[in-house]
């Protein structure tokens, strides 16, 4: 138990690059928020649980990456403005750098018929990594029998029907948040 | 420049697509990347993508090795920039405004429905990477044994991922695929 008489002084802008840096570095294999969690909440003492998932539940519903939402949001928590620059520059850098090298690599010529067969394995494993995501996502998200036709719409629009996303997502956004509309009878 | 200026369009419209993660916008990537603009091919963004998945940090950094094959480093960098600050600055804002809404009426209808919206978007982009990837039965059930292994144990995804892609290249060596 974390003792909530004394807070822990918020960081420098230094250390809270450095912490962030090491989490973008380490974050193997996209559980980022795995990571933040240990990070943050158990190692750094910078947040508890409450609010580690009360910002997590903002990033979830914005556009925006988990991982540098987060970053954003608990950046700005502990540092205001600056402290959200620096916690995602640190986030992003390591794997940024390491992405635009792979990108130079493949266009000089690392795209032979070895890491071609490589690429087109992993590509393969990333198709069960998303379906692992959607099934995690889904239990979580989807209540009623409701946000099941609306997952299968939108799925079946975009990826059949070639409808345009903002499409999409405006038409089934709508229709889906009006149908959980706060009801009167919700109302104390 | 132009190129430099498409880049930053493209990817600064696909960054306010990324809800429920970057999943979401693969159906527009696509669109965009490979069919409008041709600066990848569908294999290599595919390439592009799951490489991205062993990356550590946040998974769409792929984004960068779009950019570099287009425009070199400043491509990247202009991909880099484009597809995260329009969603940064949005998520700073609204960050500090949320907990103004904490007791608004509407903020749990906005969630869950946009949720299961976000659900249908990733699915959508999990069908269109399948079509690229699973282009035959082999690969197949590398997507299904990845998917089960995930789904049941707490292994880290990269030791799967990486798994795969030496299965891939043993498919190659006994010219499977």
């Amino acid at each position: 138990m974390s003792d909530a008489a004394t807070p822990p002084p918020p960081p420098s802008l230094g250390k809270l690059f450095w912490v962030f840096l090491v989490m973008g570095a380490t974050s193997l294999g996209g559980g980022v928020v795995a990571y933040l969690r240990t990070g943050l909440v158990v190692r750094q003492r910078w947040l508890d649980d409450v609010s580690f998932v009360e910002l997590l539940s903002i990033s979830q519903t914005l556009p925006g990456l988990n991982a540098t939402n987060m970053s954003i949001l608990v950046g700005d928590r502990l540092r205001g403005g600056m402290g959200a620059l620096v916690a995602t520059l640190g986030m992003c850098i390591p794997g940024a750098s390491l992405m635009t090298a792979a990108g130079l690599l493949y266009g000089a010529g690392g795209d032979g018929p070895w890491s071609k067969a490589f690429l087109h394995g992993i590509a393969a494993g990333a198709v069960g990594l998303i379906l692992v995501v959607l099934v995690q996502l889904g239990a979580k998200t989807l209540k009623t029998y409701a946000d099941y036709v609306f997952v299968a719409a939108t799925a079946v629009a975009v990826a059949f029907f070639k409808v345009p996303v903002p499409y999409a997502l405006i038409v089934a956004g709508i229709v889906a948040i009006w149908w959980h509309r706060p009801r009167n009878k919700d109302v104390p | 420049m132009k190129q430099l200026w498409d880049l930053a369009g493209v990817f600064a419209y696909l960054s306010l697509l990324t809800i429920g993660g970057g999943m979401a916008a693969f159906p527009e990537m696509k669109e965009l990347t490979v069919d409008t603009y041709h600066w990848v091919t569908f294999p290599e963004l595919l390439h592009f993508y799951s490489l991205g998945q062993l990356a550590p940090g946040p998974n769409m950094m792929m984004v960068a090795s779009i950019g570099v094959t287009v425009a070199h480093i400043p491509g990247a960098l202009v991909a880099l920039v484009a597809f995260f600050l329009p969603t940064g600055l949005l998520t700073f804002f609204v960050g500090r405004l949320w907990t103004h809404l904490a007791t608004w009426r509407w903020r749990p209808a906005i969630q869950t429905g946009l949720g299961s919206v976000a659900v249908g978007l990733v699915l959508a982009g999990a069908i269109i990477m399948g079509r690229g990837a699973i282009t035959q039965f082999f690969f197949g059930v590398i997507a299904l044994v990845v998917f089960l292994l995930l789904w049941r144990t707490k292994i880290n995804p990269a030791y799967p991922i990486v798994a795969s892609g030496l299965v891939g290249m043993a498919l190659h060596y006994f010219n499977i695929a």
